[in-house]
């Protein structure tokens, strides 16, 4: 029976059926500092021991400092959690890739990175963002402290089967459209909510055209959407990424797994749920201007007005122009930033740094701008960032160079924006208070977050000069 | 061998009993994660006292942080949850897509801390949705009309409703009827520890890892 790609990962990690209830084993768990100090205190009262330690990986990425690394964590109390972690790693000899390694950084960029994540892979962290992974064709979705407990004790998770639902985005975007808008476009049309329950696949020429690296941003959003994992199908870009990471198979064991990854797509006659086409011309440059990532137009475009909407949105719309400090029909390239923030398990890869940087080069940021930072979102892809001199490029232009982490997307750490403040971010959520109390997050591209430094508004980059 | 069928109840969370109980009202669509439980109070490395500081920013005029003393800060007199008449309020009701976003379990711990037994919505999301059940909250769906009528119940009056999970109804004026898995139905009313029941098939996750391993050899390397 034609099967898709989420019905034949799933399918072969089946240990045991009841009905529509399964249990299913978990190839690759990485853990970080906040989600998991709770799970091991819960094993050590039930003295369970891990079942499969090997299947762990774990880096404190939330709570980490960006600037000053050497002087170790300020906070006392980010300080006690992330010790915890490591605490943890070392009574149960873990892999982790502590604040001193370079290999340090956010858990959804160090796992590819490393070739920790593979295609076909049951992938789980105690983190919404997970579904990133799926992007090599991996099953990969986000659990609470409970489930990363049970698969810490049992290496298995209780599962129902997910619908499932395709995207399919079909002819090819501009080339100043990135994955990121892709992704806000495709929240904007189907909503929050629209994903809820279903397995996402991404297709079409538009996503077989997108670097690993926009596959994974892409992927990263589906929750966004409401869908717990987001996935594309394997091809050579996926294969030629993995080509000799650091945990990549290798020799003959690699020829065995690329024989099985290439069969990693859904079968041509597979039957989804729901499949959703969208023409990748209609896609221009994204801003988003409320309280919700659905809250969103294309950079031409204006905050919608209240009367277009039918009468059940009129509160939650109200409310968010409130909070953003905004009015209903303002044009997007009307709208003022304070801050820019470049970083996130969204966007902190070296393409986003190459995208923000092309733009970057020669310029300046606007006097009107009061910080500016770049956060690259592993030790790895700062170093590759030096070697390329990009680091340079935003120093020059204005921006802060900062060491790895989460850092502003959710203001764990000491990066945050005050009350009133309004940011141009390439994070995923824009929450009410997601940066910082009262702050304002319009979630962009690292490009339309480049220009939104260089103009202190938001402009549409296509209309913009670009150096090389 | 089944899941289901083990008859042996390891307890882990308390069993749901039947709740009858003033319902709060939380007027709002797409409450993410954030909202329930700011991210400065995901550093504490418990499960408890996250009660305090449920819907930190909108309950309270100023900043929270880790440590303050709660009861010292000033109070959001006109949000919900506290208006006197909720202070033991066990049920929430609310929109749709509730707990979207972060899948911090931070949330129902601080909901469940605060005295939350039972979430009343449209729909929630996913992952919420799923953490509720670990930790014995019981998230209920309704149709987009009945939960417009229990809304119209609280605008002039405090609305008592009742919650019968093995009958799996809604009773305030009218009575309502909810879906719900059998599996999350049972594991509620027993209390049950999904650990200790998953473990309970030690040797066939066992076995299941040796086919696995030899049919994928390279997801043994490390």
């Amino acid at each position: 029976m034609a099967k898709t790609l989420y019905e034949k990962i799933f399918d072969k990690h089946v240990v045991l059926a009841q009905e529509d209830t399964y249990l299913i084993y978990i190839d690759r768990h990485l853990i970080h500092e906040v989600t998991s100090p709770q799970a091991f205190e819960g094993l050590k009262i039930h003295d369970r021991p891990l079942w499969r330690k090997e299947s762990i990986v774990a880096v404190p990425d939330h709570n980490v400092p960006t600037t000053d690394r050497d002087k170790g964590i300020q906070d006392p109390i980010s300080k006690i959690q992330v010790e915890t972690l490591d605490q943890n790693c070392k009574d149960h000899n873990l892999l982790q890739f502590d604040m001193s390694d370079v290999r340090q950084g956010i858990v959804h960029v160090i796992g590819p990175e490393q070739g920790l994540t593979l295609p076909g892979m049951t992938i789980v962290c105690g983190d919404s963002h997970t579904s990133t992974h799926g992007a090599f064709g991996a099953l990969a979705m986000g659990i609470g402290t409970s489930e990363v407990e049970h698969v810490m004790a049992t290496q298995c998770l209780i599962q129902k089967k997910l619908k499932t639902m395709k995207i399919d985005v079909q002819g090819k975007t501009h080339p100043l459209v990135s994955a990121k808008d892709i992704a806000l476009f495709v929240i904007g049309q189907i909503g929050t909510a629209g994903g809820t329950g279903y397995a996402i696949e991404f297709c079409g020429d538009a996503i077989q055209q997108l670097s690993m690296e926009g596959r994974m941003t892409l992927c990263n959003m589906a929750i966004e959407a409401g869908a717990r994992s987001g996935m594309v199908a394997v091809d050579d870009t996926t294969i030629n990424y993995l080509k000799n990471k650091p945990f990549a198979p290798k020799n003959g064991m690699w020829d065995l797994a690329e024989k099985e990854w290439r069969t990693l797509h859904s079968d041509s006659d597979a039957v989804f749920d729901k499949v959703v086409e969208i023409d990748a011309n209609m896609i221009e440059p994204q801003v988003s201007w409320g309280t919700s990532p659905e809250m969103v137009k294309g950079i031409s475009e204006s905050i919608p007005k209240k009367s277009n909407l039918t009468s059940d949105k009129h509160l939650d719309f109200q409310r968010a122009l409130e909070y953003m400090g905004l009015n209903e029909n303002t044009p997007i390239n009307e709208i003022s930033v304070d801050k820019v923030f470049i970083g996130s398990c969204t966007n902190s890869r070296i393409e986003d740094l190459r995208e923000a940087a092309r733009y970057l080069k020669g310029k300046k940021i606007n006097p009107s701008i009061r910080l500016a930072m770049a956060v690259p979102g592993s030790g790895i892809v700062k170093k590759q960032a030096e070697s390329e001199g990009l680091d340079k490029i935003f120093i020059e232009s204005g921006f802060q160079w900062r060491d790895p982490g989460c850092s502003m997307c959710l203001a764990m750490n000491a990066d945050r924006l005050e009350s009133g403040e309004r940011c141009a971010s390439t994070s995923n959520r824009n929450f009410e208070g997601r940066q910082g109390q009262g702050g304002r997050t319009h979630l962009v591209s690292p490009a339309m977050a480049a220009a939104a430094a260089v103009h202190g508004h938001f402009v549409d980059i296509r209309n913009e000069e670009i150096s090389g | 061998m089944a899941i289901l069928l083990i008859l042996e109840m390891r307890k882990s969370v308390d069993k749901f009993k039947h709740i009858i109980s003033k319902v709060i009202p939380l007027d709002r669509s797409n409450v993410d994660t954030d909202a329930i439980i700011p991210k400065q109070f995901l550093k504490s490395i418990k499960r408890t006292g996250f009660g305090p500081n449920l819907f930190d920013e909108w309950r309270y005029l100023d900043h929270g942080e880790p440590g303050m003393d709660n009861s010292k800060r000033s109070i959001n007199p006109d949000f919900v949850l506290n208006k006197p008449q909720f202070k033991d309020s066990k049920i929430l009701l609310v929109r749709e897509n509730f707990g979207c976003g972060s899948s911090r379990e931070h949330a129902p711990w601080a909901l469940l801390d605060f005295g939350i037994k039972v979430i009343i919505a449209e729909s929630f999301a996913d992952i919420f949705y799923n953490n509720c059940f670990k930790n014995g909250i019981l998230p209920i769906t309704l149709q987009k009309d009945e939960i417009e009528e229990l809304f119209s119940g609280t605008e002039t009056k405090t609305l008592e409703v009742e919650v019968n999970l093995e009958k799996q109804f809604v009773k305030s004026s009218k009575s309502y009827s909810f879906e719900i898995d059998e599996f999350k139905k049972s594991s509620l009313l027993n209390g049950l520890d999904e650990i200790g029941l998953t473990l309970e098939n030690k040797s066939v996750i066992a076995n299941f890892e040796k086919s696995y391993f030899s049919n994928y050899p390279w997801l043994k390397q490390e």
